[in-house]
């Protein structure tokens, strides 16, 4: 625009709605999930039967449940178990998507087939039916929770980090390095490794989102954590019953949840495109 | 010929280790399986004898040594057993046999219903200026992103509850099918839309846009015969990739809306701890994926014969 005016690079200020919206919610959950009580004077877990089943209103915005409890205390209150549902699952998922995709970028082509292999097998078990499996087995808990996310949602991670590592591996400065005699795990470790691993922080920021988005999935069908917590999901599955007196038990923590991962999933595009640094544009 | 054959046997060495991996998930369980099933059937959680043992461990085997189950295992899928549920006693591949239509239905309704839109919504808004396509593009970034829970919840609330114009209980019938499919395919259709869109951006700006534009072929017709062609490929690839997370979000709106199917059997038999039910819907379900995949894949070489030459 008046770009002729100014020679030098100019700083990018430009306002930015949706991220400034996104970054508010985020650091409003992650306040939620640290201090509570800063967010709500409310009691979670104080039970006034005389406000059963409130539509929201000025006292209760986000109205009352059917023990008289208030919703929006109750989502307060729960942000620190989803968000720590969200985060294990996405550590552990990290995790063997780190293993796997590594090692198969950087194996021979035996072990990088044998691991696609294993990756393709993994994606022929939907999320939510490797988690009810899993709930079976080991019965329901947290603990299975964050288990059966972290496996469900590995193989796509996996592929992306296999395919990270292998452009890596490709590109010119790699082969520089090995022109300049530097041994190839000082090469990995120095080179590919965190050049590859620069783009995970978006992928964590999704992850975490998705994750939240399945084990509150899970929760929502009663295979979850255990009432009276007022993590997300267990308030999803203790508001079905209400459905057609109540439809704001369903609503407004399934509004807390989409919210939260639509706003993480704005700031993990952001960071991605300030990567690749093709936004200012 | 012989891709064809190859994909084949790739297909069912993947679902062997399928079978193999949810053997093992089995094995893992936790304590004894024939204390578990007998608790389950009384609802008491007490130590049994070994009286009361022995007729559970004779009769689903569990007494064999890990590998001869196993072998068993395998042995039964290849034929079609998927073992005997604990809870209900029948063999299970009757029971899916009994509730797998009403999902077939719903997942098949919601795949026409998320093209319908994704296509109508690529026709219509991209690249038709800045507006129209950020919003096209905005509206499938939200709906991608929406979860099945919610948005079937907000449907029924909306549209069964309040506007009372869909049942709230669906039940068997063709007008409840309408909010369940909506429910997978919205999300679904913001999904592909995102793909085809882009596709389609970049196919509008290739040299043979240009010369069909310019042997007069009206827009509507550019994009209709010459652009979609090609902007759908990538998502026929995603579509079966696609038939897994429709199953996830069946088993949820068939929840949400009171629908018999497989999905809420599924949720029953893993509360019940029904270990036989819910690994030989998982194994069904990677089933249809494996098959699915390949028939994609077939596909794709119908829609585009370079794909031979180059693979």
């Amino acid at each position: 625009m008046s770009g002729a005016l100014l020679a030098l690079p100019r700083v990018q200020v430009r306002f930015r709605p949706g991220l400034t919206l996104s970054i508010a919610l985020v650091a409003f959950f992650v306040i939620a999930a640290i201090a509570p009580s800063l967010l709500t004077t409310q009691d979670p877990l104080k039970i006034n039967l005389g406000d059963a089943l409130q539509a929201p209103s000025a006292a209760h915005i986000f109205g009352t449940d059917q023990s008289g409890r208030d919703l929006y205390a109750r989502v307060v209150y729960g942000a620190r178990e989803s968000l720590f549902i969200g985060l294990a699952a996405t550590a552990l998922s990290m995790s063997i998507a780190f293993v796997l995709g590594v090692s198969a970028a950087l194996g021979n082509k035996l072990t990088d087939g044998a691991i696609n292999r294993f990756i393709e097998l993994l994606f022929a078990f939907p999320v939510l039916l490797l988690s009810l499996l899993f709930v079976t087995v080991f019965g329901a808990g947290l603990t299975t929770l964050i288990v059966a996310v972290g496996v469900g949602t590995a193989p796509g991670y996996a592929r992306m980090i296999r395919g990270q590592v292998l452009a890596v591996k490709g590109s010119g400065y790699v082969e520089a390095a090995g022109a300049l005699g530097h041994s190839y795990p000082k090469v990995i470790r120095r080179h590919i490794l965190p050049n590859a691993m620069r783009p995970l922080v978006v992928l964590v920021t999704l992850g975490v989102g998705q994750s939240i988005v399945w084990a509150s999935g899970l929760a929502f069908l009663g295979l979850g954590v255990a009432p009276p917590s007022p993590e997300w999901g267990a308030l999803l599955d203790a508001g079905r019953t209400y459905i057609t007196q109540a439809w704001w038990l369903e609503v407004m923590p399934g509004l807390a949840i989409v919210s939260f991962a639509l706003a993480l999933t704005a700031i993990g595009r952001y960071v991605q495109q300030r990567l690749e640094g093709g936004l200012q544009r | 010929m012989k891709t064809v054959a190859l994909k084949v046997l790739g297909a069912i060495a993947v679902l062997w280790a399928a079978a193999t991996f949810t053997f093992f998930v089995q094995a893992a369980l936790p304590g004894d399986r024939a204390t578990l099933i007998l608790n389950q059937d009384s609802g008491q959680i007490i130590k049994r004898s070994d009286a009361e043992l022995a007729p559970v461990n004779e009769k689903f085997g569990f007494d064999d040594p890990i590998y001869a189950q196993y072998v068993n295992y395998v042995a039964g899928l290849a034929q079609g057993d998927l073992g005997t549920s604990y809870r209900l006693k029948a063999p299970v591949t009757e029971i899916i046999g009994e509730q797998i239509w009403p999902t077939i239905f719903l997942t098949i309704a919601a795949l026409i219903a998320a093209w319908v839109m994704a296509l109508a919504l690529t026709l219509l808004t991209a690249k038709r200026g800045r507006i129209p396509s950020a919003l096209g593009s905005g509206y499938e970034t939200f709906t991608a992103a929406l979860p099945h829970y919610w948005l079937g919840v907000i449907l029924l609330v909306v549209f069964a509850i309040e506007l009372q114009l869909f049942p709230v209980e669906g039940g068997s019938s063709l007008i409840g099918l309408v909010l369940p499919a909506l429910t997978l395919g919205i999300p679904l259709a913001g999904f592909l839309g995102q793909v085809t869109r882009d596709e389609f951006e970049k196919v509008l700006d290739q040299p043979f846009v240009t010369s069909a534009r310019a042997r007069g072929m009206g827009d509507f017709g550019v994009r209709w015969r010459h652009a979609l062609r090609h902007a759908v490929l990538p998502a026929i690839t995603l579509s079966g990739w696609a038939i897994g997370a429709l199953f996830s979000g069946a088993v949820i709106a068939e929840i949400i809306f009171a629908r018999q199917g497989i999905g809420n059997i599924l949720v029953t038999a893993a509360n019940m701890r029904d270990i036989p039910l819910v690994s030989g819907i998982v194994m069904l379900v990677a089933l249809i994926y494996v098959v699915a995949n390949l028939l994609v894949d077939l596909a794709y070489r119908v829609v585009d014969p370079r794909i031979e030459v180059s693979s």
